[in-house]
């Protein structure tokens, strides 16, 4: 494996990181009107991921360095490419990040609804957009031989992103709500729990649907084996949380998650973008890579901080490990 | 119409509000944090409750605005891509690397121990949650480091060679880029004025109830800490900014041009202006020296020519050396911004140092007028590092990096004056519209004043840590 190679794993693993673990957060999010009967239902599902929706959401912060450092021609074709895309996820995370900080500063009912509101907008927007953005990538764009995106806007929407999208949304929402039912206790978990099977069919329809069209239209052997390997997982995870076991959904969920993005990747390889108009304007891992240093550098790096950053995240999961309750809530200050 | 829609320009404003909103916060994320940390390790080492109620106090604060920074934050790193992709692709070899350095090292560090603290209290031991605070002070300092490697490879590259074939810089020596003596000078410069901007809250918000004759227990040592803090943060900025002066004259002598165009036209030849003259290094570093009481001196002429020999003669040599084109700045913005940085930042540390005087041994004085100039002199050092960056992003303009890239040549040539119009007007309205919540909700906080530690333990009497949810 060359180091460019190496670096298209790398970043792969960096998106894993964000897709299951802010996924969760943005299925959170998405489960406020659903779930939240009342201000502290809502302050418990929110409370779930209180301490580790940050450092979750950095994670795509360091995927996005990393795809800069690494591959500066992918970053830069793919971020102007979808201007607009990109425009409304960083609009919706910046509501969504507000309004976790904010929505408890003040006690008057309409103000906490506000902010509930954009924490439900600013978790679909981006569950969806990200699907979104990626199918397209899959599927390929117009590039020009500078590797700039020659479409437009309405070019982007095609069936096969839009169903990409829809299946991020429903995976995350899914994952969120297994999460929901392993972090709290009592009622709405129950409640959680049970919306999971429900949203867990639409799940495996919908990602079902959209793996198969990946398979079809741009597959190769190991898109074909990771594919069967995603259905199998959401398998596994949808009946686990119908016996009412959520460690063993909630870790399926993740592995789904990771599988869906591996197999996106290994579609792409060892292309980075395919351009649509004309094979000669593909982007290919060796021609948008950085050069030897760099990456040399940046592998050095990872190597020492990346098991050091995940003992340190997972000693946080650790410390808050313990499930939220409405009698916690009640019981803390504010 | 043409104009209105021009990417190039639309990308530049758009750049420079969201990366100015964004600077709005980090100073005092970064020296609220750093005091926050000192409040916490004083009631952990004394026991004393109201270091408890002022870390609490100041902490409420300093999470209500960290949280802004955060999301402004996300902005900046995906609009490399967005609007300058040609940027992007030139230099990402050599930019990309203190980025991701900066969220491997620093962001993690940051917004984990954060969460570890804000939620942590009644979950971790004292120990353990202090370290959390430090923990996550650590790395936003850090992460200032990283981000100004970065800028500094802007204002002077270092570290890399020009691939001719692919057009792009790429990295050949990493120390480089994290010893440039830009960047060496530019990051205490730029830590220590965020610890002015956070010394300047705390005085205006100690000030605000010592006057209302309230919270006297907290506040008073508050305001003392304030203010030494201040004074101590001001004279190192000071003193790095001149370093920082000496190295901007070396490397982009054009800025330093620019910074001083009144004074030239206004006087005509004298001592300073061989500053300007090229290969000097010695001299120039010399004449710097005197330089600054005489410029502060100068803040009041208002007349203004911006034809000055030393921009010509700068320029010549800029044309010869990269073509034809006009290489220097928009001169009243770097020449004002200049000035605005030093006069409002020295205002500051004046406050506080009269101030310290006259609280001196327990003293309040009675004067309300005082006490209203320390209630409204938080705004100073937070202005005075903004026009400070626009003087340094600005004085280096045309150039995007200097010497290898214009900023014209920067943009993303795919991207619509369309899009980039939604986008601006999209930030604008969301960030004026949370500008006001959050300066409402820190207004808010403030004049709550801190809350009377209630639970404690029964046996011991010792103060106990309360849960905290959101
Ligand atoms: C409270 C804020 C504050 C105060 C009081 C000062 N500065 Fe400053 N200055 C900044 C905050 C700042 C800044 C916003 O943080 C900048 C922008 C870029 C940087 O690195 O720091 C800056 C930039 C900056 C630059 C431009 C560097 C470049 O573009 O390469 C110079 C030469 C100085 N400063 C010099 C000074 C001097 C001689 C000061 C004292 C009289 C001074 N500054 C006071
Ligand atoms: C945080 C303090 C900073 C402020 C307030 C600031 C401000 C500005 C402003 C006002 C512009 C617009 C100049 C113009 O219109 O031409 C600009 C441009 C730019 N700055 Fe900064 N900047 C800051 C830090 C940085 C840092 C740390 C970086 C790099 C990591 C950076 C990268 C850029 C880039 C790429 C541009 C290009 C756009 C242009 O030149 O117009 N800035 N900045
Ligand atoms: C001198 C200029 C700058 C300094 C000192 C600075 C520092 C900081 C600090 C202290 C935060 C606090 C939030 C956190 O870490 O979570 C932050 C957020 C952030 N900044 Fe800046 N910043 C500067 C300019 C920029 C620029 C130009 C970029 C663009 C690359 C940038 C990227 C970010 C990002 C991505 C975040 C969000 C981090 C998170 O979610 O944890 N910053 N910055």
């Amino acid at each position: 494996m060359t180091l460019p190679d190496l670096w298209f794993l790398l970043i792969a693993l960096f998106f894993t990181g964000y897709f299951v673990l802010d996924g969760f957060d943005f299925g959170v999010g998405m489960s406020l009107p659903f779930l939240g009967r009342d201000d502290t239902d809502r302050r418990v599902l929110i409370n779930t991921i209180g301490p580790v929706w940050d450092l979750n959401e950095t994670w795509v912060i360091v995927a996005g360095a990393s795809l800069f450092a690494a591959f500066p021609e992918w970053y830069a074709t793919v971020f102007s490419g979808f201007y607009l895309p990109m425009l409304f996820i960083l609009l919706a995370l910046i509501l969504r990040g507000v309004s976790f900080e904010y929505r408890h500063q003040r006690p008057d009912h309409r103000w906490k609804r506000n902010f509930d509101t954009m924490i439900f907008v600013g978790s679909v927007v981006p569950a969806f957009l990200w699907g979104f953005v990626f199918a397209n990538i899959v599927r390929g764009m117009p590039l020009d031989a500078h590797f700039d995106y020659i479409g437009s806007f309405g070019d982007l929407w095609n069936a096969f992103s839009i169903l990409g999208g829809l299946a991020t949304l429903m995976l995350f929402f899914t994952h969120g709500l297994v999460f929901v039912s392993l972090k709290t206790d009592g009622e709405i978990r129950v409640r959680a729990r049970k919306l999971a099977v429900r949203a867990g069919v639409a799940t495996v329809v919908v990602a079902g649907a959209f793996l198969v069209a990946t398979l079809v239209a741009h597959g190769n052997t190991l898109s074909l084996i990771l594919t069967l390997a995603t259905v199998v997982a959401l398998v596994v995870a949808f009946v686990a949380n119908l016996r009412g076991r959520e460690g063993v959904a909630f870790a399926f969920m993740a592995v789904t998650i990771a599988l869906t993005v591996a197999t996106l990747f290994a579609t792409l390889f060892p292309n980075t973008l395919v351009a649509t108009n004309d094979p000669a304007n593909t982007m290919t891992i060796a021609n948008s890579a950085s050069a030897h240093y760099t990456l040399e550098l940046m592998s050095w790096i990872s190597l020492v901080f990346v098991p050091l950053i995940l003992a340190y995240q997972g000693f946080t999961y650790w410390i808050f490990r313990k499930r939220v309750t409405r009698a916690h809530i009640a019981a803390a200050a504010h | 119409m043409n104009d209105i829609l021009s990417p190039l320009i639309l990308s530049r404003w758009q750049f420079g509000l969201t990366t100015i909103y964004h600077f709005l916060f980090v100073p005092l994320t970064i020296g609220m944090g750093f005091t926050v940390a000192v409040f916490q390790t004083a009631w952990v080492r004394t026991g004393r409750a109201h270091y408890l109620q002022l870390t609490k106090f100041f902490g409420k604060i300093f999470l209500i605005n960290f949280a802004m920074g955060v999301v402004t934050g996300i902005v900046q790193e995906f609009q490399f891509g967005m609007n300058w992709s040609e940027y992007s692709r030139f230099v990402g070899d050599v930019f990309g690397a203190p980025l991701a350095l900066e969220g491997l090292l620093a962001f993690f560090l940051e917004a984990t121990f954060l969460g570890v603290w804000i939620f942590g209290w009644d979950r971790v031991p004292k120990g353990l949650h202090l370290t959390a605070i430090w923990g996550a002070t650590v790395g936003s300092i850090l992460s200032a480091y990283f981000i100004i490697c970065a800028n500094s490879f802007m204002q002077h590259p270092v570290g890399y060679v020009i691939d001719k074939a692919k057009g792009r810089a790429e990295l050949t020596d990493i120390w480089a880029v994290l010893t440039n003596k830009v960047a060496l000078a530019a990051f205490p410069h730029t830590l220590f004025a965020c610890f002015m901007v956070s010394a300047a809250v705390i005085v205006s918000v100690a000030a605000w109830h010592l006057y209302r004759n309230q919270n006297l227990e907290t506040m008073r040592p508050a305001l003392r800490f304030g203010m030494w803090m201040m004074v101590a943060a001001g004279a190192l900025t000071l003193l790095s900014g001149d370093q920082l002066g000496l190295a901007m004259v070396e490397t982009q002598p054009m800025k330093m041009a620019s910074a001083e165009a009144l004074y030239h036209t206004s006087t005509g030849f004298n001592a300073s202006f061989s500053i300007f003259s090229l290969g000097t290094p010695d001299g120039s570093s010399e004449i710097f020296s005197l330089r600054v009481p005489y410029l502060l001196s100068f803040l009041s002429t208002h007349t203004f020519d911006g034809t000055v020999e030393g921009i010509d003669n700068l320029q010549q040599q800029y044309a010869a050396a990269y073509g034809p084109g006009d290489y220097s700045p928009i001169i009243w913005i770097t020449y004002w911004s200049f000035r605005w940085m030093m006069g409002l930042g020295l205002l500051a540390i004046l406050i506080s140092v009269v101030g310290l005087w006259i609280t001196r041994k327990g003293r309040m004085p009675k004067s309300k007028w005082v006490w209203r100039a320390a209630t409204w002199s938080f705004p100073l050092p937070l202005a005075a590092m903004i026009v400070g960056w626009v003087f340094t992003e600005m004085g280096r303009q045309p150039w995007l990096v200097f010497g290898l890239l214009k900023t014209s040549a920067g943009v993303s040539p795919g991207t619509t004056g369309v899009e980039v119009l939604i986008s601006l007007v999209c930030f604008t309205a969301i960030y004026a519209s949370l500008a006001v919540v959050e300066f409402r909700l820190i207004l808010k906080a403030a004049k709550a004043g801190p809350e009377a530690p209630t639970k404690v333990d029964e046996v011991t009497g010792k103060l106990l840590h309360e849960a905290t949810v959101y």
